[in-house]
């Protein structure tokens, strides 16, 4: 009976969610905004990725929101998991099989190559800060996994996502003191397209990057230990 | 057969909503508390997905600038940076709901919701020193008696 109801009530949801989208128009672009964005990013941001100047640009705010977010989930987590006498007791690890222990050292530095790729390309290819700071994480983390004797400093981790922060802010605060708004893009916008072009863009998404690579990082060993 | 690009698009928003569908069946018909946060995973990408197609159109091409000419249309940026964020901030829910899974069955040894539902409220009644509630119309669950209720596992660092 409770199954029945929930499938009933599941099925009306989607009844319901189809008639919306049947009345939305899609395949049309429903605001003007997108168009008036992808019409001046070349001139006042110099991205060549339209969706990095969405999110660190035009939605600055809302991305130090997000990374706000984030951080309170990551520390929550990390109160949740840790012990409550403080006292970090750690289970004996083994180290992992020849194949992981081969792999992740092999891995290790292609990991991290391609995670700063993704992070410093952010402003010109698909990517950008949040994705490669995925990356990074991973990359200690499998060796982490590998390794028993490679233990996860969690000091140095919150000091590099406590300096990432504050170089955020940092950037957004440097803009305000400017005579701009908070966050507004520094530097010259360059070429569209070059590396080094977009202002401060880069540092945002590096900042970003560095942030979100530590906070995962911590989280999953907390999750692991 | 082929599809003309608004039959794509249909069938697009059909799989989102379906998405949505199988998750809310997901967080209605599971007990277990990793499914359920597997199906608000499931649902969420289902929200993702008919996001993303709000700003999609069939005939234009990602929104990067590349060296060449300037293509035809771009599709809207802005679904896609709300999903980005859409996106972080559901990993930063699911990372948290796992960490609390963990406490929860180093404490219960149980993740199944109506277990749970008995033992907490037998410890929120203990703990706060009250008669348990109960009514003439009170629900009378017991579990089976093989499967008899774990005693709560001695906590970490008592509170002595």
């Amino acid at each position: 009976m409770h199954k029945l109801a929930s499938l009933l009530f599941a099925l009306g949801l989607a009844f319901l969610l189809m008639g919306l989208a049947a009345q939305l128009p899609l395949g049309a672009t429903p605001m003007g905004i997108g168009a008036d964005i992808l019409q001046r990013t070349p001139s006042e941001i110099g991205s060549a990725n339209i969706v990095t100047a969405v999110v660190l640009a035009y939605r600055g705010i809302d991305t130090l929101g997000e990374l706000t977010i984030l951080f309170a989930a990551a520390t929550t987590a990390g109160m949740v998991l840790s012990p409550a006498g403080g006292a970090a007791v750690r289970k004996a690890r083994e180290d992992a099989g020849l194949v992981l222990r081969a792999g992740s050292d092999l891995l290790f530095p292609l990991l991290l190559m391609v995670g700063f790729y993704i992070v410093l390309h952010g402003h010109l290819t698909p990517g950008g800060g949040f994705q490669g700071g995925v990356v990074l994480a991973a990359a200690f983390f499998v060796s982490f996994l590998a390794r028993a004797e490679k233990q996860p400093s969690h000091s140095c981790l919150s000091l590099i996502e406590a300096v990432a922060g504050a170089a955020f802010i940092g950037i957004g605060l440097a803009a305000l003191l400017g005579g701009g708004a908070f966050l507004q893009p520094l530097l010259e916008t360059g070429s569209v397209g070059a590396l080094i072009s977009a202002g401060s863009l880069p540092l945002l998404y590096l900042a970003v990057g560095l942030k979100v690579g530590a906070e995962l990082a911590s989280l999953l060993a907390h999750l692991a230990e | 057969m082929t599809l003309n690009p608004p039959d794509l698009i249909t069938i697009l928003a059909a799989g989102s909503v379906g998405l949505i569908a199988i998750g809310t069946i997901g967080l209605a018909v599971s007990r277990h508390l990793l499914r359920l946060v597997l199906a608000l995973g499931l649902a969420e990408a289902g929200a993702n997905l008919l996001l993303v197609l709000a700003g999609y159109r069939w005939d234009a091409v990602a929104p990067i600038l590349t060296g060449a000419a300037p293509a035809g249309a771009m599709v809207d940026p802005i679904p896609q940076a709300l999903v980005l964020t859409s996106i972080v901030i559901g990993v930063g829910v699911q990372a948290l709901a796992v960490a609390l899974m963990i406490r929860i069955k180093a404490a219960y040894g149980t993740l199944d919701i109506r277990e749970l539902k008995v033992l907490l409220e037998r410890d929120i009644c203990a703990e706060a020193g009250i008669v348990p509630p109960s009514s003439i119309h009170r629900p009378n669950y017991q579990p089976p008696p093989g499967t008899a209720l774990p005693a709560r596992v001695a906590s970490t660092g008592e509170s002595a």
